[in-house]
């Protein structure tokens, strides 16, 4: 008996763990282009709620809002978190080590009313005005842990004499890391980026706590809107996003399996040059 | 280069023999500790200019951090180093006159050959005209004028290695520092270029120091060998020197294959047959080492090898004989240290004026140039002769559970206290 | 190492530390001090504010009228008690739920053929990329009365009545092991691909059972993975407010819900502290084993 066969037991758990997860966004997207209104009902097809949408100017304005809070807080958050991820790989031993890395790991795990609540009463305390740079700072802040996270798992597998290379050749740490270790490291930030980017998109709760009068995010738009019942602009909306996060996603994942074949030709190359 | 013109060098190159030449690089009483752990324990060591000096040890023996002292990776716990006459101490790494070659190569992926080769003298700020003219002499130098633009994921492990020689020679250092840098490449390939490397040493005229746990690699490249062991250098000297006058038992055992005999010192013999062979030696009037076999469990075996070397004439009862310069007295305990090339293996019993010791034939390593026979004295243990197969399989003599002699030359071992 | 100040490495370190003290240490003490004040009807609606003009003296007297009396009135409605306990139960559940749908999804995909096995992976990656709220909404329209599932249900045959699942524990349940799925397969799927097959071949050749050698080998081996997959469901959900908020009923109490209704529809900010504060100390240690394993598995990488 070979253990390692691709038994029928492996595809059946795949296809209805893939089923499970899929299943639910199709049936969405699938009913965003309902004629009826009621949304678990079919009444032929449609694009109706698209155009509503699209005239719809406080999800307008909510969408707008949101990704400029994204681009801002994702943008600040690459920069701290990849500090922070330096700080944790590269900073050996300083006095609150244990302090600094547990307050990056603790927020991937907080509940995010804990965190909202907290930032809140923080920006009431000294007497902040909530709206775009209160919700913008309290995602730089939960992001940059993600950030760290993804970026110090590259920075740990890091060949660091390729920096001591670069010391060696004459650079100082400064340049050295702009010149060498950057570079290497770039498609790990991006990644970062994106995450922290698609987190800011997605959050409902901290940006219900810190946000004030005048600056709604299209998550709790969306909220307000499934609270009063099911609405099939919400679907529509809902595939929009889905089409666009899916695109970048496989768009992103080609792109590395791209490099991972030229990665392959160059070692062909080598080979034959050998 | 050719190698007539090597020899000549090599015989008038010993700086480190002469009181007036200044050294390149001087470890002064380097300490360096990692909490607990002494890398390099209390060590003092000069290496000059245009040598080509290995620093050989098993892993874990501190040459990799003495290295990357020099470097400037590592600060002392405590010593001096100094380079050119200048203390380090105070010194980062890009402003050294030092650049190293490293062991996984440390090309930069995500520039192409040229560009990793330019990168020290842009550091430099250096004319783009001079670049683009050093760059192509490197790439000359080491044959990859074709590979400029590729990235180095595209090249061989033997390509890679070169350049990143060319890399770490761009900038003409003073002195190149070579972290295992053959490391990562198969056993033909890792000869022919310890030979391009020693070519490109000679002809810049630099000074290479070389990290190595191949002791071969070690013995072709260098002009001396530091071997280290727990942090401290056990012996320096000139290849020939570490393999036939080893100082301790840890270096003879160390570099190649060695039959050690313990044993007593009894006093000298006054000994004066001019064997024709070692005219140089034998015409002066030598004073041997004679050495008993004296530990508890080889008593009856000395009996019984006494017994069997009763006929010889020219060796006592029991007793061994060699040449030594160490100053010995009496019960001193010594061991001699025996390369099993020079032992000599013979069905019959030797004529002339040998140290003979009479075994069985145990076991025989055969590969193919040379056999080693595992000969089983009478107390169990087991001396190595190494034979080389001049003649065809069927026509070698000596088999298993043969009755053989050993012997060998009285200037053939080494005397070692220690 | 060295004795001088290398002002470099001060700067990298302080810049990123002092933002997170200041914008995640310091809210919880302003969360732990709100927790002591007293509610009241005004802007900001609670009692005392520190008044910098009093100085020392009025920072004295604030720290006089600050109390426990939100903790006393936590144990005395049984509100909160409850919502605590059913928050445990439902994560611990969902967990162990999600564990046992997410093991043989994650076995599959590490038995993979390894060209497809990063397909697999980004599939997995997809939903977690796309918004929860959508996810989670997107189960409304399955689970209610007149939704997708009863409607084909009973098209079937196989009811005759809908059956009653939104606004219930059990669509809690299936929106937390839907929502985080992709949590528990990743560190299972990371733990089960570095396995060595042929230690299952081992087992197996000096007559182990088939089901047996999964409990003696695989288990014991992936135990990282299950770890961590285990926490990183477990803790979000236990402070879990959308999905029970969109999908449990009035009777589903969780305490993020808890929270969530005492902050924006009672308005009572001490309380919500004083509640925050409780579910902060039920977290303590399991974020501290959470910590604790990252820390190791990132040295363990290098």
């Amino acid at each position: 008996m070979n253990v390692n066969r691709f038994s029928w037991f492996n595809i059946t758990s795949l296809t209805l763990g893939f089923a499970f997860l899929y299943i639910p966004i199709l049936l969405l997207i699938v009913f965003s282009f309902n004629e009826s209104k009621l949304v678990t009902v079919w009444g032929g097809f449609s694009t109706k709620w698209y155009t509503s949408l699209l005239q719809n100017d406080g999800f307008m304005d909510a969408a707008w809002m949101t990704l400029k809070v994204a681009v801002v807080s994702a943008t600040i958050a690459t920069v701290l978190g990849t500090m922070a991820a330096l700080v944790m790989i590269r900073g050996g031993l300083f006095r609150g080590r244990t302090l600094f890395s547990g307050m990056i790991y603790a927020p991937l795990v907080m509940p995010e009313v804990i965190t909202g609540l907290s930032l809140l009463l923080l920006f009431v305390a000294v007497g902040w005005d909530r709206g775009f740079w209160t919700i913008t700072v309290a995602h730089i802040t939960f992001s940059m842990c993600y950030v760290a996270v993804v970026v110090s798992s590259r920075l740990v597998t890091f060949d660091q004499s390729l920096e001591e290379a670069a010391l060696d050749l004459g650079c100082n740490k400064v340049s050295a890391f702009f010149q060498i270790t950057l570079p290497i490291i770039a498609p790990s930030i991006v990644a970062a980026w994106l995450l922290a980017f698609t987190l800011s998109l997605d959050d409902l709760v901290i940006a219900s706590f810190t946000s004030g009068p005048g600056a709604t995010t299209l998550p709790m738009k969306i909220y307000s809107q499934v609270r009063l019942g099911l609405s099939p602009e919400i679907n529509a909306l809902s595939t929009i996003l889905i089409v666009i996060v899916s695109c970048g996603v496989i768009v992103a994942s080609l792109l590395t399996k791209r490099s991972a074949l030229k990665k392959s030709q160059y070692e062909q190359q080598a080979n034959a040059s050998a | 280069m050719n190698s007539a013109n090597k020899t000549q060098t090599d015989n008038l190159f010993t700086p480190w023999l002469s009181n007036s030449v200044e050294p390149l690089i001087r470890f002064e009483n380097v300490t360096k500790k990692y909490g607990d752990f002494t890398a390099i324990d209390n060590l003092s060591l000069s290496i000059y200019e245009r040598e080509f000096f290995s620093l050989l040890g098993p892993s874990g023996c501190g040459k990799t951090t003495l290295m990357r002292l020099l470097a400037g990776f590592e600060t002392v716990t405590s010593g001096k180093v100094f380079i050119g006459g200048v203390e380090m101490s105070n010194i980062p790494p890009n402003k050294r006159p030092v650049n190293m070659m490293f062991q996984s190569y440390a090309l930069f992926p995500h520039m192409s050959i040229a560009e990793n080769i330019a990168f020290g003298l842009k550091q430099e700020k250096r004319s783009k005209k001079e670049i683009q003219r050093r760059v192509d002499e490197m790439l000359a130098l080491v044959q990859l004028e074709a590979m400029a633009g590729r990235k180095p994921q595209q090249l061989s492990g033997g390509q890679r290695q070169r350049v990143a020689l060319a890399r770490s020679l761009a900038k003409k250092p003073k002195l190149l520092l070579l972290d295992e840098p053959l490391g990562a490449l198969d056993k033909k390939l890792r000869e022919k270029t310890q030979f391009e490397l020693m070519n490109i040493q000679e002809e810049l005229g630099m000074t290479f120091v070389i990290v190595t746990h191949d002791q071969e690699e070690a013995m072709t490249v260098s002009s001396r060998i530091a071997v280290m062991g727990h942090g401290q250098v056990m012996q320096v000297d000139t290849p020939d020197m570490i393999y036939e006058m080893p100082n301790s038992r840890y270096i003879a055992d160390f570099i190649g294959d060695v039959n050690f005999i313990e044993g007593e010192f009894l006093g000298y013999k006054a000994y004066s047959a001019v064997d024709s062979t070692e005219a140089g030696i034998g015409s002066e009037t030598e004073s041997l080492a004679a050495i008993e076999l004296a530990t508890d469990q080889s008593t009856a075996a000395s009996t019984d090898a006494s017994n069997s070397l009763a006929s010889f004439t020219t060796v006592v009862h029991g007793e061994l004989l060699a040449n030594s310069e160490k100053v010995l007295s009496e019960h001193d305990q010594v061991w001699l240290a025996l390369r099993p090339e020079k032992v000599e293996i013979s069905k019959t019993k030797p004529t002339g004026d040998y140290n003979m010791i009479q075994g069985k034939v145990w076991d025989i390593g055969y590969i193919g140039n040379t056999s080693t026979y595992h000969v089983q004295l009478f107390d169990g243990s087991i001396i190595k002769a190494q034979r080389v197969n001049r003649n065809r399989l069927n026509k070698r003599s000596i088999t298993w559970e043969d009755e053989v002699w050993l012997y060998w030359n009285f200037d053939a071992s080494v005397v070692l206290t220690e | 190492m060295n004795k001088r100040i290398n002002w470099g490495r001060t700067l990298l370190i302080a810049i990123p530390f002092i933002w997170l003290l200041v914008l995640f240490l310091l809210p919880f003490m302003s969360v732990f001090k709100m927790s002591l004040s007293d509610m009241a009807t005004a802007r900001p609606p609670y009692v005392p504010v520190y008044d910098s003009e009093t100085g020392l003296a009025g920072l004295w007297q604030l720290i006089t009228e600050l109390d426990f009396e939100n903790y006393v009135w936590l144990t005395e409605d049984d509100l909160y008690w409850r919502s605590y306990l059913s928050s445990l139960k439902i994560a611990l559940i969902s967990t162990f739920f999600t564990l046992l749908i997410g093991f043989p999804i994650a076995y599959g995909m590490a038995k993979t053929p390894s060209q497809w096995r990063a397909t697999l992976v980004m599939l997995i990656i997809l939903p977690f990329w796309t918004s929860f709220l959508i996810r989670v909404y997107a189960w409304i329209g399955i689970l209610k009365q007149e939704g997708l599932l009863n409607n084909f249900l009973l098209y079937l045959g196989v009811i005759d009545q809908p059956l009653i699942i939104l606004n219930t524990d059990l669509a809690v349940y299936i929106g937390i092991v839907y929502s985080y799925l992709p949590f528990m397969v990743l560190p299972l799927y990371a733990a089960l691909e570095k396995l060595d097959y042929t230690l299952l071949e081992a087992a197996l050749d000096l007559g182990c059972s088939k089901i047996k050698t999964f409990w003696v080998i695989i288990v014991p081996l992936v135990m990282p993975g299950i770890y961590a997959g285990c926490f990183l469901v477990f803790i979000p959900a236990l402070g879990e407010f959308v999905i029970p908020d969109l999908l449990g009923g009035s009777s589903t109490l969780m305490i993020g819900k808890t929270l969530w209704g005492e902050f924006f529809n009672n308005r009572d900010w001490p309380v919500s502290s004083a509640v925050a504060v409780i579910l902060l100390l039920l977290l303590v240690v399991p974020i501290m084993l959470f910590q604790k394993m990252q820390e190791r598995e990132l040295k363990g990488q290098s």
